[in-house]
């Protein structure tokens, strides 16, 4: 593979970061206007001062726990729907349809729906866990179904239990999918999970906070939850995927995904 | 035992078998020859249940143990892990280790193992498996000389009161195993 130059990871990291503000900051200053562009110190000192309220961090709270609510539900749901997809044809045939049609439809549609069914503080769950769960679904399934037909014979003959076919065969053949599935997942539930919040005006919300500025025209406050959901999001991310690779590394999937020698 | 009668089994469009028969004892060794691509292994796989689409009539008396053509090991597994999984019993899978000379790399991981290490790894694991009838596909590929000869011995130990139904194109591996040919053509 070819390298990027000398320099650790971290620090290309932090270059590119810093040409980008470069960039923000010149577009910034040729557009001259704060309410259009505002520039990255006026955001910072903005969210600095948004760090001193009470209100910051309970729109916070509530906006991680209803959106890690709904990641979680969708995660659960999805490894289900998925397992039960990939070992049962009517099944699958009853379900692919409905995940098809999740896939296709507008975020914003089920958000409108969703104001009519239900509780709008429960919109942001309900719409995050929408969006996960089809590629949950979809990659659970997918990894089910590249568990290794050799291995599974192998199991046959060595009259595995049902519980060691799980752990030694499936498991390790989902995990790089789930795991894949988790990662692209979270993104994806901030996104729809914010923008629920800002059309459902969910209380003590990050969306709602946007909304609000937006309402305002307080674009520098705007620029600075918009930042500060893109750090909570990365951190999150940074965290979970942590946790993932540690999983996998104690139950040996990392050593899985190494192909065996060849005789 | 295993009883094969009148057995008709078509591969991919081509007669494999038309009314093959074959009577084996409770005990025993016998090794299948023939070219290749003659059934010897769709024949181990059908004695096994593995492939249950054909005609006439199979009887496999007992447990079967199966050292396949693959190493087929579970990757997620060290090798003292892939042998203690069909045994349960650490002392009988240290051992089966140690006795084709992997006794100090138990804990080795397939992806970590030769070709050769592998291929004890999973002759040990056939061996470990309580059964009544062992097959062998291929068993010492990827084996040298020394350890070839040590695990055949082995084998021949462990499994003198067993049946052994083997396929192997090597006549020395066949006379060392002491196994009667059954040519199919």
């Amino acid at each position: 593979m070819k390298k990027h130059g000398s320099l650790p990871a971290p620090a290309r990291a932090v270059i590119a970061l810093a040409f980008w503000i470069g960039v923000w900051w010149i577009a910034a200053l040729i557009v001259g206007r704060e309410v259009l562009i505002p520039s990255p110190p006026a955001v910072a000192v903005q969210l600095f001062r948004l760090l001193g309220t009470s209100e910051f961090y309970l729109s916070v709270l509530l906006s991680v726990a209803r959106i890690t609510a709904g990641f979680a539900a969708a995660v659960l749901l999805g490894i289900l729907t998925g397992a039960l997809c990939a070992v049962s044809a009517p099944a699958d045939t009853l379900l692919s349809p409905l995940f098809s049609v999740i896939r296709a439809t507008p975020v914003a549609s089920f958000i409108i729906l969703a104001l009519v069914w239900i509780n709008k503080e429960l919109i942001p769950v309900f719409i995050s866990a929408l969006m996960v769960l089809p590629v949950i679904h979809g990659n659970v399934r997918e990894g089910i179904l590249s568990a290794d037909p050799l291995l599974i014979e192998t199991a046959a003959i060595f009259r595995f239990t049902k519980k060691q076919k799980l752990l030694r065969i499936y498991m390790p053949a989902v995990s790089p999918y789930l795991s894949a599935g988790v990662r692209t997942c979270l993104g994806l539930a901030w996104k729809a999970g914010v923008a629920s919040e800002v059309l459902c005006f969910a209380t003590h919300s990050i969306g709602n906070r946007l909304y609000q500025s937006k309402v305002y025209l307080e674009t520098t406050e705007m620029f600075a939850w918009t930042v500060t959901v893109i750090g909570l999001s990365m951190i999150i991310e940074k965290l979970l995927m942590a946790a993932v690779s540690a999983w996998q590394r104690k139950k040996n999937y990392d050593i899985g995904k190494k192909p065996e020698k060849a005789l | 035992m295993i009883s094969v009668k009148n057995l008709k089994k078509r591969f991919d469009g081509n007669v494999v078998f038309d009314g093959f028969s074959l009577e084996l004892p409770d005990r025993g060794a016998f090794a299948l020859t023939g070219p290749s691509g003659c059934g010897k292994t769709t024949l181990l796989r059908l004695i096994c249940g593995l492939d249950r689409d054909y005609g006439g009539e199979i009887e496999c008396g007992g447990a079967v143990s199966y050292v396949f053509q693959e190493n087929r090991l579970f990757p997620t597994l060290s090798a003292y892990g892939n042998v203690f999984e069909v045994c349960r019993d650490k002392e009988k899978a240290l051992s089966l280790l140690s006795s084709v000379g992997l006794g100090g790399d138990t804990d080795k991981y397939p992806a970590q193992m030769s070709g050769g290490m592998a291929r004890r790894v999973a002759i040990a694991r056939a061996l470990a498996f309580p059964h009544d009838i062992l097959l062998l596909d291929e068993p010492f590929t990827a084996l040298d000389g020394q350890i070839k000869a040590e695990v055949i011995e082995l084998i021949k130990r462990l499994e003198v009161d067993k049946l052994i139904l083997a396929v192997s194109h090597d006549p020395d591996e066949i006379a060392a195993l002491g196994c009667e040919e059954i040519r199919i053509k």
